[in-house]
């Protein structure tokens, strides 16, 4: 099923959530919504399934106006952050729910539901949870059975609210993998909400980055990490370091700097921002550089070093503790990134670059 | 060959253990406990057969009857209209909630005898609601209706307060689960919220029940206290009191006892019936 969303606004009392969002999503596509709390990420996908209503825009899905349909109409399932498990049912009358609330006359036989229930059980590979009580299970099994019951509709769309917020690293890890697996098995168009950006580019054919209730950008993992559309989404995208510079020619100059490795950008000359990443900084020994090592910390795998330059101003750099070269602190360094973003303080040269994928 | 260590005796983390336990359990013998007991015990002094004769009474049954009766008539009005007051009171947002909502608690507040008179004044042939009600043959007061009313007026607050907090604290993300998933409003509450709600719902309605068969003040007001006809067992009781017949008394009482006992035992077993997937 085909999304496609215009103008689409939503206030909460006087706070703007949305504003303005368009998008498209394609039939099948598994679609990430990335942003930080507050960019009304998790409002839209809960106007998608039409647990909110926007104040004005339209949300049409396969050519159907979905604004004049109730949530118990749009045929969506929808996984919930903390999964909503029903506590009072066991895990097989969980995911047979949706199946059993339906009208007499489109209601499965018990056999066929009961054979329906026994195949996701299987696809979640949970068949021996099937009937203890979600109070019973860990929270992998639990966001297992969530999305079991929301698949058991055979959804027109899945909509996956941080489904793997409230677990644990080694799990989150597993987890995403199979629900990729899981999106491939059931075709199924899929959009997922996080503030996590690891899991979005892993997971996700498309993330669209959201700040402010608007959308900053929307693009392929690669896209988006070669050619951040705005300060925002670079910063967003861990470049936590942000030098003055100035640009010529699509190159960043500025003393101590070494940009020879960043690709060149479509911006107009003149003072501008340049981001970086801690964790893509090389460092080479260069007494003229106005850099200097000024605190060196090690966690084991990592050196955490902070360097002072021009106008007191301190940046982070993290480097691999095997391979780094000899640093002594109070010695003078060139930074040479490796990836970072620039932003002329001008705008972009052409208003609409070919790289950028924002609306 | 080592010594057997000694078990490590456990200290408890929160201190107190033994001073607050025991001040419990002493008020608790001093209030419920003994007066209990002396209740069984002036009740075995009568000896089975002249026991069986007193509650046997005509008079006594008639009693029974006409408080289980009128008692179970309260306990059903309650549950409906308690279980009503405690959703629009959680789920609508409306002028004058918040006054609603202390109202709720006005027959607790109120000295039950006062509220006997009041509803006597309004239902009596000249009251107010008894001058629309007496040309249609209805009447209230004197009548089991009367008593019945009275009942459900003092126990209302028990089905409403132990309802509210519980539909309150319900996650609303359960009700959306739903919706998603097809259910229309009426499956919705059939089938995700009622089954949550129904542990307190019970030990609500349990309460409130056990409140009308005891309820003594304002039913002697309204209910005219004929024998076989609209005297409820509290107040036989009270009667046989007053007429030094101290054994009577406590046979009647003791029945009522039991009942109280009965009520509680069924209402744990729904009770936990209701809550057993909170089992681990």
């Amino acid at each position: 099923m085909t999304i496609s969303i215009t103008g689409l606004t939503k206030s909460f009392d006087a706070t703007q959530v949305l504003r303005g969002i368009d998008l498209k999503v394609e039939d099948g596509e598994l679609l990430a919504l990335l942003g930080p709390s507050g960019s009304g990420k998790t409002t839209l996908l809960r106007i998608i399934a039409g647990l909110e209503w926007p104040d004005a825009g339209q949300l049409v899905v396969a050519g159907q106006d979905w604004l004049a349909l109730p949530a118990q109409k749009r045929r969506i399932g929808f996984v919930f952050q903390h999964y909503a498990l029903f506590p009072h049912m066991t895990v097989r009358d969980n995911i047979a729910f949706g199946l059993t609330v339906r009208p007499r006359s489109e209601r499965p036989a018990p056999a066929q539901i009961d054979a329906t229930v026994d195949n996701l059980l299987n696809l979640l590979q949970i068949p021996h949870l099937a009937d203890r009580f979600p109070g019973q299970l860990s929270g992998g099994q639990r966001q297992r059975v969530a999305l079991g019951r929301a698949l058991a509709i055979q959804p027109a769309v899945l909509l996956l609210d941080e489904p793997f917020g409230a677990l644990d690293a080694a799990i989150r890890r597993d987890l995403r993998r199979w629900l990729r697996e899981v999106h491939e098995k059931t075709g199924s168009t899929t959009i997922f909400v996080t503030h996590d950006q690891e899991e979005a580019f892993e997971l996700a054919d498309r993330v669209v980055v959201m700040g402010d209730g608007q959308i900053s950008q929307i693009g392929t993992a690669d896209e988006i990490h070669d050619h951040p559309a705005s300060a925002f989404v670079a910063q967003f995208m861990g470049a936590s370091i942000t030098l003055p510079v100035t640009l010529r020619g699509g190159r960043a100059e500025a003393p101590g700097l070494d940009a020879r490795e960043l690709m060149t950008c479509a911006e107009a000359d003149g003072p501008g921002q340049l981001h970086l990443r801690p964790d893509s900084i090389a460092l080479e020994s260069d007494p003229a550089s106005p850099w200097v090592l000024t605190r060196k910390d090690s966690n084991g795998t990592d050196l955490r070093l902070v360097l002072t330059g021009p106008d007191d101003s301190q940046i982070d750099v993290d480097l691999p503790r095997r391979g780094a070269p000899a640093l002594v602190v109070g010695g003078h360094f060139r930074l040479r990134p490796l990836w970072g973003a620039m932003f002329s303080d001008a705008g972009p040269v052409a208003p609409a670059a070919p790289i950028r994928l924002s609306a | 060959m080592t010594d057997i260590a000694a078990p490590i005796r456990a200290k408890r983390v929160l201190p107190g253990f033994t001073l607050s336990l025991g001040t419990v359990l002493l008020y608790m013998t001093v209030i419920v406990l003994l007066p209990v007991l002396a209740l069984i015990l002036k009740g075995a002094e009568i000896g089975p057969a002249r026991f069986w004769d007193i509650i046997t009474s005509a008079r006594t049954l008639a009693a029974l009857r006409l408080t289980i009766t009128a008692a179970l008539i309260a306990t059903a009005i309650n549950a409906v209209y308690g279980l009503l007051m405690a959703w629009v009171l959680t789920r609508y947002e409306f002028p004058g909630r918040r006054i609603l909502d202390a109202l709720i608690d006005v027959p607790f507040a109120l000295p039950t005898a006062v509220a006997g008179l009041s509803l006597t004044a309004l239902f009596s042939g000249n009251g107010w609601f008894g001058q629309l009600l007496e040309p249609l043959g209805i009447s209230v007061t004197y009548t089991i209706w009367g008593v019945a009313l009275a009942m459900s007026f003092t126990s209302i607050p028990f089905v409403v307060r132990t309802v509210q907090p519980v539909l309150e604290d319900l996650d609303p993300a359960y009700e959306q689960a739903a919706r998603t998933l097809g259910a229309s409003e009426f499956t919705i509450f059939r089938r995700v919220v009622f089954p949550q709600i129904l542990p307190a719902y019970l030990a609500g309605c349990t309460i409130a029940l056990a409140r009308s068969l005891g309820e003594f003040g304002a039913v002697v007001f309204i209910a005219g206290n004929l024998p076989f006809k609209t005297e409820i067992a509290a107040l036989l009781a009270f009667i046989r009191l007053e007429e030094y017949d101290y054994q009577g008394a406590a046979a009647i009482a003791l029945v009522l006892l039991f009942f109280a006992l009965i009520l509680l035992f069924v209402s744990n077993r729904l009770q936990a019936r209701a809550m057993r997937f909170k089992e681990r």
